[in-house]
């Protein structure tokens, strides 16, 4: 073997989605060119993590991470880096910082701050060898679970670790692992949970994509723990390339023997399905969930009879959430104790995130339980780009709700996150700045919320409609002065009387923000005013005598011929009426000489170079 | 499999991520500078990768670096031991590199006749 270097390629969706397959093509066809393909190896990877950054590559030994490669960068890099060891500099992460980084193995802030215990091999192995899962400690969680232990001292050391539910809600993770172990009956199913649907969240994706086989060993050895011998994995058909990796990692755990009929000869059998969904955010719920998997309608049940009685098909049923049983392998092999210590004794462990919005470092991240918002977003996000203002953080999609910027230094757990109005949710965080509307916003989640409304229940189906109308008018400048109360009295009935998960919160954005910004939504409807400037209906735009060159540019691209003037003799004009307010004109302006402006018009003065 | 077996398979396995993990013991330097590559370094790393795989020695990294300047000594090689001061060869040839990974790598001994410089 005369490998000298590994070379990471990161190949979840996003930088998939950023060409980095053909990059590798590009570099795999430059190191065979040059008689180096015994020396590097190229290994496929799962995400990484920055990947506003993509396509992104991890070269081993010597710890060098490129960024935005293009395939062109190929024979540079290969010719360069690999063959004479010159790192591309100007490809490298923060370019300064380089040498330091080569140098010292000095890791980037946005990996220091990190806690990878789930992510841990995300990046660092090839997902669909399961060799290299081996080889980084995989299955030897299961192994030692069926071979040398109890399924009672499984479930109790589940209960002693605190690991509760990732997936939003934080049911303690140990206790449905009892309540399935306690039923008596002689079928029983294990389910994870990868319906991932809120806007702006790929954890769950990263996860089945980077590391399908954590996955797969949770699943395993909670089915032996409550006596369970098949399995499903209910994903979404908008993750083709998740669904190719947990199937190739299914198939190769079968034939190692680690899934199938006994599994590691002790006479433990336990075998796992795929089932794609279609994408409806409904089947996240648990019920609507069976349903699925029973290939019914996907609407939820009341409960009780809870899953962990009457699940899939009937049958005692454990679910938990991807993220879930990608911890119960650390858990079993470092212990209860290890995990209970990481994070804050009522939320242990981590939580992935999946950082989106207006913030420099977009990503995947592993946070320990308790470390604060400002951290996420400020530490490792790198903060609000274009020195911005930070104006409120949103977690949980639409589930969820949003937190402003003077409440940013709260810990993140699921206790704190719902005091404000929010919650954990699956994961997604997005962030914004003073350039968001948030009326807009809320409206944005209701929309997606009412349309997911499965429709069984009144108070969904007919509620957050009704909620929607409500801030469609708001946003067009014709809201009504009793509709925030309005809003109020709809938003909490429907989150009473809902059915299910899905419209017991899908008015959590409109009325956390209600709370936090109300002032917003008083412009809106009182001084028809849109502060951010973002509802198109209460926006105009206006040419700025004194910046205006006459250029002509504005008037060529307008779609309307709003803009009249004459080359050479500013200033142009603009004509609101015609005006569709598309931004064309600001967009091309050369000067800044168009701006936006909003509300009563003598309450502004024009001023050189604003928006 | 038993659980034997998947230990077995991880022991066999770990050596292909080893080069992710940087624990090494020993690093290789191998000066990849043009004029390195001009004198025969790509030769002299091609043995030291063999010679490291046959012997097995699981805790040596052999890694790359740019020109140092010294073109007359070409190819450049530097050893670091950890704990050990670093020992530079120069004007290194495949003969010459098996030499040095018997006797400095293996049994810890600098070949002398080699060494152009040592860096505390």
């Amino acid at each position: 073997m005369r490998r000298r270097l590994d070379v990471l390629v990161c190949s979840g969706a996003a930088c998939v989605s950023s060409h980095s397959a053909e990059v590798r093509a590009a570099l795999a066809e430059a190191i065979e060119q040059r008689g180096l393909a015994d020396e590097v190896r190229l290994v496929e990877t799962g995400c990484m993590g920055p990947c506003e950054l993509g396509p992104v590559l991890l070269v081993y030994p010597d710890g060098a991470f490129y960024i935005r490669v293009s395939p062109n960068d190929a024979v540079e890099i290969v010719e360069e880096h690999f063959l004479k060891g010159r790192p591309v500099r100007r490809l490298l992460w923060e370019t300064p910082e380089a040498r330091r980084i080569v140098e010292e193995k000095k890791l980037l802030p946005f990996f220091e701050k990190q806690c990878k215990i789930v992510l841990s091999n995300c990046g660092e192995i090839d997902p669909e060898n399961i060799e290299e899962y081996i080889a980084a400690g995989g299955y030897e969680a299961l192994g030692v679970a069926v071979s040398e232990r109890t399924p009672q001292e499984l479930i109790e050391t589940i209960v002693a670790s605190g690991l509760r539910g990732r997936g939003g809600a934080g049911f303690p993770t140990g206790l449905k692992w009892r309540f399935v172990a306690g039923e008596d009956d002689p079928v029983k199913y294990v389910v994870c949970n990868a319906d991932e649907g809120d806007p702006g969240a790929f954890m769950d994706r990263s996860l089945l994509e980077g590391d399908p086989h954590s996955v797969l060993e949770g699943m395993a050895i909670a089915a032996y723990a409550v006596g369970a011998a098949h399995g499903y994995v209910y994903v979404r058909a908008e993750y083709p390339l998740a669904i190719k990796r947990l199937t190739r990692a299914i198939d190769q755990a079968r034939r190692h023997g680690l899934l199938g009929n006994n599994v590691f000869e002790t006479g433990f059998s336990f075998d796992v399905d795929v089932r794609i969904g279609a994408g409806a955010f409904v089947c996240g719920e648990e019920t609507a969930l069976i349903a699925s998997i029973q290939g019914e309608r996907g609407v939820p049940r009341t409960r009780p009879p809870y899953p962990s009685t009457a699940g899939v098909f009937g049958r005692p049923t454990l679910i938990n959430n991807a993220e879930t049983w990608g911890n119960i392998r650390h858990i079993i092999r470092n212990g209860a104790e290890w995990f209970a210590a990481i994070g804050i004794p009522e939320s242990p462990g981590t939580k992935v995130f999946a950082l989106s919005g207006k913030v420099k470092n977009t990503g995947l991240v592993e946070v320990p339980m308790g470390t604060t918002l400002r951290e996420l977003v400020e530490g490792i996000g790198g903060g609000v780009p274009d020195g911005k203002a930070l104006k409120a953080v949103q977690t949980g999609g639409p589930s969820g709700g949003c937190i402003p910027a003077n409440a940013l230094d709260t810990p993140i757990d699921y206790e704190s996150l719902k005091s404000l109005g929010a919650i954990m949710g699956s994961g997604g965080v997005i962030v914004m700045d003073e350039d968001n509307c948030m009326v807009n916003i809320a409206k944005y989640f209701l929309e997606f919320t009412c349309d997911e409304s499965c429709g069984k229940c009144v108070p969904c189906r007919a509620g957050t409609r009704q909620m929607l109308e409500i801030l469609e008018r708001i946003t067009e400048g014709e809201g009504r002065p009793d509709d925030l109360e309005r809003l109020q009295t709809l938003g909490e009935t429907v989150a009473k009387t809902s059915l299910c998960g899905l419209g017991q919160s899908a008015p959590n954005p409109v009325l956390s923000t209600l709370v936090h910004f109300g002032d917003e939504y008083r412009a809106h409807i009182e001084e028809g005013c849109c502060p951010a400037k973002v509802c198109t209906a209460l926006i105009r735009y206006e040419i700025v005598d004194e910046a205006c060159k006459a250029c002509d540019q504005c008037r060529r691209v307008c779609p309307v011929e709003a803009i009249s003037g004459t080359a050479g003799t500013p200033p142009y004009r603009l004509d609101p009426e015609p005006c569709i307010r598309c931004g064309r004109c600001a967009e091309v302006c050369p000067f800044g000489a168009i701006r936006t402006a909003t509300g009563a018009e003598e309450e502004h003065n024009v001023k050189a170079g604003g928006s | 499999m038993k659980l034997e077996d998947l230990r077995k398979i991880r022991e066999r396995a770990s050596k292909e991520l080893s080069l992710r993990k940087g624990d090494a013991r020993v690093k290789v330097v191998v000066g990849m500078g043009t004029s390195g590559i001009a004198a025969g370094a790509r030769d002299v790393m091609a043995t030291f990768l063999d010679e490291i795989a046959t012997r097995n020695l699981a805790d040596v990294m052999v890694t790359q670096t740019g020109e140092r300047g010294l073109a007359s000594s070409e190819p450049v090689v530097e050893v670091h031991v950890e704990g050990e001061p670093t020992v530079v060869y120069g004007l290194m040839t495949a003969d010459r590199v098996r030499r040095v990974v018997v006797e400095h790598l293996v049994n810890g001994n600098p070949v002398t006749d080699f060494v152009i410089e040592v860096r505390t």
